[in-house]
């Protein structure tokens, strides 16, 4: 249970704990149950992070660099610091500790910049105050004297001679195989002979793309409170995606013992994977040690932009060759990932672009590389899809190509290259589970498709929403043309490349007023995905109770891993299901002390937990669960892993690197105004094969939700960045554009459920395969309606007209 | 300076507030109500819609002295006023306004400590939740503002009212095609059946 300490902290608004689920019919795994958060966050009262508050609390403000590569002479905050209202001003020197960085996988992240700045909205000083207003105006009196030094921006700059180093001094663990110190990381993937089998073929297409860097724009910004300690700790109410691993990185720079930093997940407003990477939390922790009063950190928008790590923005080089069977005879790419200013996620989103670069295909003969940058872009790294987004836009544009050259169609093309169970991935792995490209290519192909253009036989009464351009009344039609295309995608589940992905479930079961009751309790970040329905659907399966409480997640109990890469569903899902099964046994075992005698099928029967009671597999009922429990309660905790993965080798990507891939196709049917160069998705249907739907309803929501957020990449979301200054120069909701409910078009989803006999339930995880192949799918749909090539995304009306 | 203005049927007062302030703010941070979302505190999102007397608005672009001695109804209040909506026969924007009498007796309703199931909801509120138009929630609270008020003026709207109306409100996480179920959803429902019997 929530102590009193959170109470006090979150009031007013409720914190999203303890959501019991009870009472409902639809309980069990495979139902469309309702969320247990549903109640709370269409009332108002679900707590999110930004929502926390505390009597006496200081709000604390972040300055960020103004310039991209400087150079820091020196920083003046006395004008700041006496400012009324005004109760600390931290900078680097005022770090606690000889830790002063953090990061995910490369610790090259400074708290605050210290030295010089690498990025356009680096941190580089704090205030609290009583006021946000306050705490803002104090930070504009901070002075800082910058002198400028050169950006490096693409691959072409920062590998050029005397190029200057973003990292001078790099001590990691990549540093070592890298063919330039302005690279991360560089994964090659080469089978068979490329070269040679390139002789074979009929034809030869090649292509460069361009992908744009895309934000994942969650709707609640980077926010929190934390709450100084009595005994020296901090308590941090924060949106995460992973506690954990913030906990990991923020007690070290803090100085203090893991056990001293209390966290609590707070409300999540969506994740895609922004919330991986520290922002406001030890910021926050800093400003209330130093104060030693509460401080709440609440980004706005443009600071939102700044303050989270985007997806790499890439350029591609593919060829591909055919035989004039359609048959495809190898594989040569080149993936230029541009990682910005710090690592992040970037070694590991290296490795997925390398290794899903030949996409959902077999192709025997591969030469693949990937790279990612070190520059004074704004850092990248997680988002959904993670490397595998960047990759299926070109080699599905490829695709198209192909088939073009061959005369063929392109869903048939596709499905005549497809992979399946059996396939080898370019890396060696066998695909040793369904892998039903073809299969969901013909469903996606199959679904009806939407009325022909509606305006044109309406005549005047013609609704000219229907149109590109929908409201503005800018036309009748006249210059609009329809087009459909398809893409299809693979992406792996779960972290990869040999790393310890586990999770953690403490269950108990007890009696409480006669009913029995299992709590479950995780570390897993609820970030909109619906983990706290599944998970109570998962505990009244296996223990047969109808009541099941989920506590808030803290780090008071084990890791639960990130809630990305597909995974969550399926680890902590999996954690949750495990630790149900041991507690079921020790259910039994005191069934067994306490009725054994009375009947033979407490011995010899296969006993199950079903609607309050001990029944046999048969339907016998053999005692009341509240019966057998009386008063004593089952509480394990426990730790769960799915099957290990190993590395890639370092020169020729060969290693069983991923532990489950999921697919995804998508049909487009777009409308274009070629006048005004304006697009406009009449319908983007999608098929997904998810293992099994352990909750229907939230499956489609995801994939609905996912494909939306491809959709905005073909169409209109890319942070802009100034080629000569490395300047952000759209970081709001004015200029960086998301699809709105006008943009987005009827979904149609068709879910396949073809069990994975290794995963739990046989479930594939979801969230991430439907923004693959949406932004292709759009892409092609809009070739096909102009006979334009369109290599980049977004698409942009001066692309469509030429302007 | 000091604002009041009555919330939810219910006078409110904040002292102290600067004139920078915005509506949002104020109901956040002073009146304890922090159902109104702050995602980009520009008006883009429509995350922290209210309604000002009975007009949709983004209360993060209204100053907070804009609605001394005005009407705001917000997310929290929304049960409330579609119960009394509903009794009285659907007034038009604006004209549901609370009596004096009503305001005095207002009283949070009791609900369950933790998940505020046995809350009372207003019918757009339920279809929300059943038609799995919530995921992480952060843009609902605002849409919920605006959708109420869409059938209140248009009790069988075609998809491309929905549309348009609920067009100035992002939502990052659905694809919008469960929202677009949620609100078909409550119309089809109707009001009169539906309001005020609660989860």
């Amino acid at each position: 249970m929530a102590g009193k300490e959170t109470r006090l902290a979150t009031a007013p608004g409720r914190t999203p704990t303890s959501l019991t689920q009870g009472g409902q019919t639809k309980a069990g795994i495979g139902e469309s149950t309702l969320r247990p958060d549903g109640t709370l966050k269409v009332t108002g009262e679900f707590a999110y992070s930004s929502d926390m508050w505390h009597e006496d609390m200081l709000w604390g403000y972040t300055l960020r660099s103004t310039t991209a590569h400087a150079e820091i002479r020196s920083i003046d905050t006395s004008e700041a610091l006496a400012t009324s209202g005004v109760y600390a001003v931290l900078t680097y020197d005022d770090l606690p500790t000889d830790v002063k960085n953090y990061g995910l996988e490369i610790q090259d992240t400074p708290v605050l910049a210290h030295g010089k700045v690498r990025h356009h909205g680096e941190p580089v000083a704090l205030v609290a105050a009583d006021h946000p207003e306050t705490a803002r105006r104090a930070a504009a009196k901070i002075k800082i004297d910058y002198a400028e030094l050169p950006v490096v921006t693409d691959e072409a700059s920062a590998t050029a001679e005397g190029a200057p180093l973003v990292h001078e001094n790099r001590d990691d663990h990549h540093v070592g195989h890298v063919p330039h110190p302005n690279i991360v990381h560089r994964q090659p993937i080469v089978r068979g002979n490329a070269a040679e089998a390139a002789e074979k073929a009929d034809v030869i297409v090649s292509g460069e793309y361009v992908f744009g860097m895309q934000d994942q724009a969650f709707l609640g910004p980077e926010s929190g409170l934390a709450v100084p300690g009595e005994d020296g700790g901090v308590d941090l109410y924060v949106a995460t995606q992973w506690l954990h691993s913030d906990l990991r990185q923020i007690a070290p720079v803090l100085g203090l013992p893991p056990e001293k930093v209390r966290m609590t997940l707070s409300g999540v407003g969506g994740a895609f994977g922004g919330r991986e990477d520290l922002s406001m939390q030890i910021h926050a922790c800093l400003l209330a040690l130093r104060t030693g009063k509460p401080v709440k950190i609440v980004y706005n928008r443009f600071e939102s932009f700044f303050g989270h790590v985007h997806r790499h923005p890439a350029k591609l080089w593919y060829e591909h060759g055919a035989t004039k069977d359609g048959k495809l005879t190898h594989l040569k790419c080149r993936i230029v990932l541009d990682g910005g200013a710090y690592a992040s996620a970037s070694p590991a989103v290296v490795g997925n672009a390398s290794s899903l670069a030949v996409g959902p295909y077999v192709v025997d003969d591969v030469d693949i590389e990937a790279i990612a940058l070190y520059s004074n872009n704004p850092p990248c790294g997680a988002m959904r899809g993670f490397g595998a987004v960047q990759a299926c836009f070109a080699y599905e544009a490829q695709m198209d190509k192909v088939a073009k050259k061959l005369g063929m169609d392109p869903v048939e093309f596709r499905q005549l290259n497809a992979m399946e169970q059996g396939t080898i991935m370019p890396t060696g792995q066998p695909v040793d589970s369904p892998a039903p490209v073809a299969e969901l290519l013909r469903r996606v192909k199959a679904m009806p498709l939407p009325p022909e253009q509606q305006w044109l036989t309406a005549g005047a009464g013609a609704d000219v929403r229907a149109l590109p351009g929908g409201l503005s009344n800018t036309t009748h039609g006249e210059d609009v043309v329809r087009g459909i295309g398809y893409a299809v995608g693979i992406k792996n589940v779960g972290f990869s490349e040999g790393f310890d992905d586990y999770s953690t479930a403490r269950v108990r079961m007890e009696v409480v007023g006669g009913v029995p009751v299992a709590t479950v309790h995780t570390a897993m970040a609820e970030v909109g995905q619906g983990g706290v329905t599944v998970h109570a659907q998962i505990a009244r399966t296996e223990l047969g109770v109808q009541q099941v409480t989920i506590q808030p997640a803290d780090t008071r109990v084990g890791s639960a891993g990130s809630t990305s890469a597909s995974r969550q569903t399926y680890v902590t899902g999996g954690a949750v299901k495990n630790t149900c099964e041991h507690v079921r046994e020790q259910v039994l075992d005191i069934g067994r002390r306490k009725f054994g005698t009375y009947h033979p099928a407490w011995a010899t029967a296969e006993l199950l937990l079903e609607g309050g009671k001990v029944v046999t597999d048969g339907g016998e009922v053999l005692a009341n669960l509240a019966d057998v429990l009386e008063d004593e309660a089952v509480d394990l905790e426990l730790e769960w892993r799915h099957r290990p993965t190993e590395p890639f080798d370092l020169h020729t990507g060969q290693g069983n690197g991923h532990v489950q891939y999921s697919f995804a196709a998508h049909r487009a049917v777009v409308e274009v105004d070629t006048g005004l160069g304006l697009v406009k998705v009449i319908e983007l249907a999608c098929a997904q094969d998810v293992g099994k739907a352990l909750n229907p309803l939230s499956v489609v929501g995801q994939i609905q939700g996912g494909t939306t957020q491809g959709l905005g990449v073909a169409v209109m979301e890319e942070i802009i960045v100034d080629p000569k200054t490395a300047k952000v120069r759209n970081p709001s909701f004015t200029d960086y554009l998301i699809p709105t409910i006008l943009d987005t078009p009827t979904i149609p989803v068709d879910v396949l459920e073809l069990a994975d006999e290794h995963a739990p339930y046989g479930l594939r995880g979801i969230g991430e395969a439907p923004t693959l192949s949406s932004t292709p799918a759009v892409l092609a749909a809009i070739r096909n309606a102009t006979g334009l090539e369109l290599n980049k995304t977004p698409v942009r009306p001066e692309h469509l007209t030429g302007t | 300076m000091r604002v009041t203005f009555t919330v939810n049927g219910r006078r409110q007062e904040a002292d102290d507030v600067w004139e920078g302030e915005s509506l949002l703010y104020v109901l956040r941070e002073r009146m304890g109500l922090p159902g109104s979302k702050n995602a980009c505190e520009q008006g883009e999102c429509g995350s922290c819609t209210v309604r000002l007397d009975g007009v949709p608005v983004c209360s993060c672009l209204v100053a907070a002295g804009q609605a001394e001695g005005r009407e705001v109804v917000t997310v929290e209040g929304l049960a409330d006023f579609a119960r009394q909506r509903a009794e009285s026969g659907g007034c038009a924007s604006g004209a549901c306004g609370t009596s004096i009498d009503e305001a005095q007796r207002w009283q949070a309703r009791p609900a369950d400590s933790q998940t505020g199931e046995g809350a009372e909801l207003s019918p757009i509120q339920q279809a929300f939740i059943d038609a799995g138009a919530v995921q992480c929630g952060f843009c609902t609270p605002g849409l919920l503002v605006a959708a109420d008020e869409l059938l209140e003026r248009n009790d069988s709207p075609s998809d491309a009212d929905i549309r348009e109306a609920l067009s100035g409100n992002l939502c990052r996480c659905t694809g919008y095609e469960k929202i677009l179920d949620a609100v078909r959803l409550a119309a089809a429902r109707g009001e009169h059946r539906t309001a005020g019997q609660g989860a």
